[in-house]
Order: structure tokens, then C-alpha cells, then sequence
């Protein structure tokens, strides 16, 4: 599924990065711990949370992540947009969704967990 | 790619973190990444410094009065250093437990705090020193080495 399949599947709102839609994601890790998310998730997936600082921003860039979605109706503040917006082409969407229903309905399009050790 | 290009003898960088500038730990993972993928760095290699630096500059704002962020690149490795003025670590070997953490409520409300930054260290370097005094502080320096490069050379 590409990101803007996504957007449209979940109903999500472009907060950034609409020029990066077209990118194919196959594999997504749902994480609300920051630390988690450095040491596991490993690169080209899609960043599900429902944490919205500038910490979530820096470490989708850090992972080489495709985008962040924010589940719940959840929105970073307006300044932390406009940071990325100025300095990263990391596309971000948020979605009224809550996070089970979110992993939910892209499980369910074929979209993978991702993870470094294969269970 | 990393044989393609040149390493300059050595370049070092240089941040200091204040007490609560969480900000600055993200800010100079990104920095660094973007610098070392100028040089043409393998991009896993940048992932596993820019975890180190963000999770040693995090541990230095949440723990310590004031800090400093190094990063010294050689054709050889990349070290990451913090050195801090903190409390230090009582038990080392605790603290490199995953789960152990002594953060507070406001810092595991912003995504930290799960005890995993050290154990996140250990797993991105190839070495790790942790010096610590109680009281005084803590001297933290983590190596990547560029095997590759060293195999192509």
C-alpha cells in the first residue's frame, strides 16, 4: 500500500510531507515508548503512535522511517509542523483511528509487522 | 559508499547539553546523521551512531545538571563521548538492565524513561566504556568501527 492509499483508507489528515504520499509501505511497528522504537524497529516502515512531541519526529528521522501516523485524532503542536516542514521531508498524518483499529485495518491490507528478529 | 570516499584525518563535533534540554539529544542525532551521509557513510552504520547519540545525550539532559555531547570521527571510528556533571550511576551493571530505570514521571511521559538507553548503547557499539562517580559524574564513550572500510583498505 502506498502512504496515500493509507491516508485514504484510515480517513487520515496530511499534516506534512504531501509530496512523499507515493512511497510503498509493506512493513509498520505501533509503539508508544521512544527507546523502543530506536531499538527496534529497523528501517523503511511506517511509524504508528500516539505520542506527538518533537522526540517522535527525531527518531522517525533517526530510523529512517517512511512516515509517522497519529492515531486517536492526536497532532503534534503547530511548531514542531513547522520544524519538520523546514528541515524533513518525512511525510506525517494522524488519523481519528485509535491504535488497535489503525494496525487493525493495515494488518488486514497486508501491511507486516515490523521487526529485526523474525518471531 | 564508504569506498568511494575520502576521510578527512579527523573531524570532531561538539555539543553541550543542559539539564531538561531534552531538545538538543534529537536535534544533534539528526545533525550528525545528515553530516555523516554527506560523507557517503553506510547507512546503517549512521543508524546505529545516531541511536547512540540520541540515547547518551538524553540520559546526560535527564540525569545531569549540564553536559557534554563529542563526537570524534576517524577513518577508522566513530566515537561517541558524554560526559556529564550528574549524580553518576550507583550500580553500573543495574543500569545496564533493560527494564531499570530511575526517570521520572514527566520524562517517561514523553516516550523516555523505559530503561532501554543503555542496553540501546550496548547493542549499537562495537565497544563501550562507562565511567562513573557517585556524586561527580559520568564519562560514557561508545565506538563504531567501520568495518567495511577497514576490510577495503
Amino acid at each position: 500500500m502506498t502512504l496515500r492509499e493509507i491516508q485514504t483508507y484510515l480517513g487520515a489528515e496530511i499534516l506534512c510531507g504531501e509530496g512523499q504520499l507515493d512511497r510503498e509501505v509493506r512493513e509498520a511497528f505501533a509503539c508508544d515508548l521512544i527507546s523502543e522504537m530506536l531499538a527496534s524497529a529497523s528501517s523503511h516502515m511506517l511509524l504508528i503512535t500516539s505520542l506527538t512531541n518533537a522526540h517522535v519526529i527525531h527518531t522517525a528521522e533517526v530510523i529512517d522511517a517512511l512516515g509517522v501516523i497519529f492515531v486517536g485524532g492526536r497532532r503534534p503542536a503547530e511548531d514542531v509542523i513547522e520544524i519538520v516542514k523546514k528541515n524533513s521531508s518525512i511525510p506525517l498524518l494522524t488519523t481519528k483511528c485509535q491504535m488497535f483499529d489503525c494496525c487493525g485495518l493495515l494488518f488486514a491490507r497486508g501491511v507486516q509487522a515490523n521487526r529485526k528478529d523474525p518471531l | 559508499m564508504v569506498d568511494t570516499f575520502q576521510f578527512t584525518p579527523k573531524i570532531n563535533l561538539e555539543f553541550t547539553i543542559r539539564e531538561k534540554d531534552f531538545f538538543l539529544a534529537g536535534e544533534s542525532a539528526s545533525r550528525v546523521k545528515k553530516t555523516l551521509q554527506q560523507l557517503g557513510m553506510e547507512q546503517e552504520i549512521i543508524k546505529r551512531i545516531a541511536i547512540i547519540i540520541y540515547e547518551a545525550a538524553m540520559n546526560v539532559a535527564i540525569h545531569a545538571s549540564h553536559g557534554m555531547l563529542r563526537v570524534f570521527i576517524s577513518p577508522e571510528a566513530i566515537t561517541i563521548e558524554t560526559e556529564d556533571a550528574g549524580g553518576g550511576i550507583p550500580d553500573v551493571d543495574l543500569a545496564m538492565r533493560e527494564g531499570y530505570s530511575t526517570a521520572t514521571h514527566e520524562i517517561r511521559e514523553m516516550g523516555f524513561g523505559a530503561g532501554m538507553g543503555l542496553p540501546n548503547i550496548k547493542q549499537c557499539a562495537d565497544e563501550l566504556k562507562i565511567d562513573s562517580k557517585v556524586g561527580t559524574g559520568t564519562l560514557l564513550q561508545a565506538t563504531v568501527y567501520f568495518t567495511n572500510w577497514q576490510e577495503k583498505h
